[in-house]
């Protein structure tokens, strides 16, 4: 994964509260097995009325994304974040994020930017007013910059976990390969009466129509 | 018991805890994706006796077949079948005896046990908490993770405790104690926090009734529920397919008896909330905290003191095609959905036939019931249910997700109200234009027979006897 350090563009305002993740990509969109192409599927819904924030030629190009809080309730689905990357997005800007989809864009790349509800506002109200107004996001000092907002090196919250993660591009898996000899004796202390799965496809009873 | 389960699975505290996955579950939406990143980077699944996967959101319901058309939902269940077998994981796919909702199958099979720590990519994983485990729902890119190396970097969820005080109506149920509870505590109440329910409500539930509870405590914003384990808890486990046997059950009951919050125990957010003479409640809106008496009024969102709310209650108003002050019991609802792993089990299925039985559904009203799996589906036909259900003029469908997030083909016209026993009132959840109202399964049947939303007036006093396998 690439490393993420400071995110400079400008902004698509969505002024609303409670974004599910069904409105950020509809679930017929997980019925696909591809890793990219998520990108018309973003807001689809939405996006059917022409007067939508995105669909505004001067929004076209921006890289930030402006929302209310609890922003990607709902569905645990990665299908939301890829949606978002794929339509150009680096970095979303709420005053609060529901927990799975704030665990889940760093994991992608993107930046959950959880700031406080007073200059959320006023960034709201500046990219609404001015498309071209442009937002900073650094992870290295941790802070967001709109200057037509007048919010200037204003802090917000970032798990250092994934702030870790973002700005080495690091991949988790390989970092927790090196904590194998740890795993190995976590397993040998497990009781060996905990649960098992099989390791089998089960017959079906009828044909589904459905082949491997 | 959060802390305590957590430390137990806790490997590494760098960057973010490394705890022990003890059960993976997958279905087919979450994991393409994840298998093919397994495939490109030459990793194996490090624990396929940990795994396990079934197919539920594509299935249909209505043949058992999957229609012809349905070309990309066959594909998704082909490449399930395919990766399940090249990575040894254990698949119970469309037709078979084991399939089901991925969180119904868990623990009707006795998967599902107190001290676990499980994980889905699935936000419902919550459901599993009923049973005193730490569950909770990934992304794809976790599911990777977790099937690579057994482990996942996450931090813990801060503790809360949401004790419920006061008797419910007889009436009640645990679908409209949860709905009470997202609306006292928002749709955000629980963010980054793992709720523990607790309450003499809570004892009072049974197995079926905890899982519906912990269900919906995603949509409170939690990243989980949790309810201690107790006698309720070893009796539903007991003799399970895969639940300890012999000394081992002995054993693992000692390990399960201090699975529990001290009395005294400190959460980092400790709330109350009274359900005392609480009755059958719905959602009026577009998200879950929207709520009222299935007997009451739409509420007015101008009176809302919070504007986020009020800007919130004047969308869904909108959406919903409802006016403030109206009642709910004028509502025309065209659909009816029994089914979903909030309330497609065994008991959920039985409260709702004691709704129908000798009655007729009402003549515009399309109603379905879903099990939650295909065990359910036949335990319901040996009690004769289905005759039930088939007489009052319900469809009665093959299990899987279907209504509940509408991709299988199954969904509500556009434009029309159903009532629904699934989780999720979100714009176009059931399908688009759709307008979902949420409901307990008693209410849903009886919301079926008047065409409209209503409290049903058949009180279960049927003692639930709990059956070994469903
Ligand atoms: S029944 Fe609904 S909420 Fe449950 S797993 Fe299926 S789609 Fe998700």
């Amino acid at each position: 994964m690439d490393k993420v350090e400071v995110i400079r563009g400008r902004a698509v305002p969505l002024d609303a509260s409670d974004v599910d993740t069904d409105q950020i990509i509809p679930a017929v969109w997980m019925k696909r097995v591809e890793r990219t192409g998520f990108e018309d599927g973003l807001f689809e819904k939405w996006r059917r009325d022409p007067e939508f924030v995105l669909n505004r030629p001067e929004r076209a190009g921006a890289t930030v994304l402006v929302s209310g809080p609890n922003f990607g309730c709902g569905s645990s689905r990665e299908h939301a974040p890829w949606a978002l990357r794929d339509y150009g997005f680096k970095a979303v800007v709420a005053p609060g994020f529901a927990d799975i989809f704030r665990n889940n864009l760093p994991n992608v790349g993107l930046v959950p930017v959880t700031l406080g509800e007073e200059a959320t506002r006023r960034i709201m109200a500046a990219v609404t007013a001015d498309p071209r107004a442009l937002i900073t996001v650094d992870l290295l000092k941790v802070t967001v910059t709109c200057e037509s907002a007048g919010v200037l090196d204003e802090p917000f919250l970032l798990d250092e976990g994934a702030r870790f993660r973002l700005t080495h591009g690091m991949d988790l898996i390989d970092m927790a390969s090196s904590a194998e000899e740890a795993v190995r004796r976590h397993e040998a202390a497990r009781p060996s009466w905990m649960p098992r799965t099989n390791g089998q496809v089960e017959e079906t009873f009828e044909n589904s129509g459905v082949t491997a | 018991m959060l802390e305590r389960i957590w430390a137990e699975h806790t490997i590494e505290e760098t960057g973010g805890e490394l705890v022990y996955v003890d059960l993976h579950l997958l279905h087919e939406l979450t994991s393409p994706q994840a298998f093919e990143g397994l495939r490109e980077a030459g990793r194996t699944v490090r624990r396929p006796d940990l795994t396990i996967a079934t197919a539920d959101h594509d299935v249909p319901t209505s043949v058992r077949q999957i229609p012809l058309d349905d070309t990309v939902g066959r594909r998704q269940l082909a490449l399930q079948i395919r990766n399940s077998r090249e990575f040894g994981v254990e698949l119970h796919p469309m037709n078979s005896l084991g399939q089901g909702i991925v969180h119904v199958i868990g623990p009707q099979m006795g998967l599902t046990q107190p001290g676990m720590l499980i994980v889905c990519g699935d936000s419902h994983t919550a459901t599993h908490g009923a049973f005193g485990a730490v569950a909770f729902g990934i992304g794809t890119s976790q599911v990777e993770h977790v099937l690579a190396t057994q482990t996942l970097r996450i931090s813990k969820p801060k503790s809360m405790r949401v004790l419920l005080t006061g008797t419910p109506a007889p009436d009640a149920t645990a679908k409209d104690i949860a709905l009470a509870v997202i609306r006292a505590i928002g749709t955000d109440g629980g963010t980054g926090h793992l709720i523990e329910f607790q309450g003499e409500a809570v004892e009072a539930m049974s197995m079926e009734g905890r899982m519906t509870l912990c269900n919906m405590a995603i949509e409170a914003g939690a990243r989980s529920g949790m309810i201690a384990p107790d006698a309720t808890t070893f009796a539903y486990l007991e003799g399970r397919e895969r639940s300890p046997r012999g000394e081992d059950w002995a054993r693992a009951l000692k390990a399960w008896a201090d699975c529990r919050s001290a009395p005294d125990a400190e959460f980092d957010r400790d709330v109350e909330v009274d359900v005392e003479g609480l009755g059958p409640m719905v959602t009026w809106g577009t998200n879950p905290g929207q709520v009222a008496e299935v007997d009451g009024t739409v509420p007015d969102p101008e009176r809302m003191t919070d504007p986020v709310a009020r800007e919130a209650g004047r969308r869904a108003l909108e959406y919903m095609g409802l006016t403030a002050g109206q009642s709910l019991s004028d509502i025309e609802i065209g659909t009816v959905f029994i089914g979903s792993c909030t309330n497609g089990r065994m008991e959920d299925l039985r409260a709702a036939a004691a709704v129908v039985r000798g009655r007729k559904v009402a003549e515009a009203v399309t109603a379905l019931v879903v099990p939650g799996s295909e065990r359910i589906k036949r335990q319901a036909e040996a009690e004769g249910l289905d005759r039930v259900f088939a007489d009052a003029g319900f469809e009665w469908r093959n299990p899987g997700c279907s209504m509940c997030i509408a991709v299988n083909g199954d969904r509500v016209p556009a434009g029309t109200h159903s009532a629904s026993t699934s989780n999720r009132n979100f714009e176009a959840r059931q399908g688009p234009g759709a307008r979902t109202h949420l409901v307990s399964p008693e209410t849903a049947a009886a919301t079926a027979l008047a065409g409209r939303l209503t409290r049903s007036d058949v009180v279960s006093t049927t003692p639930i006897t709990q059956t070994a396998q469903n």
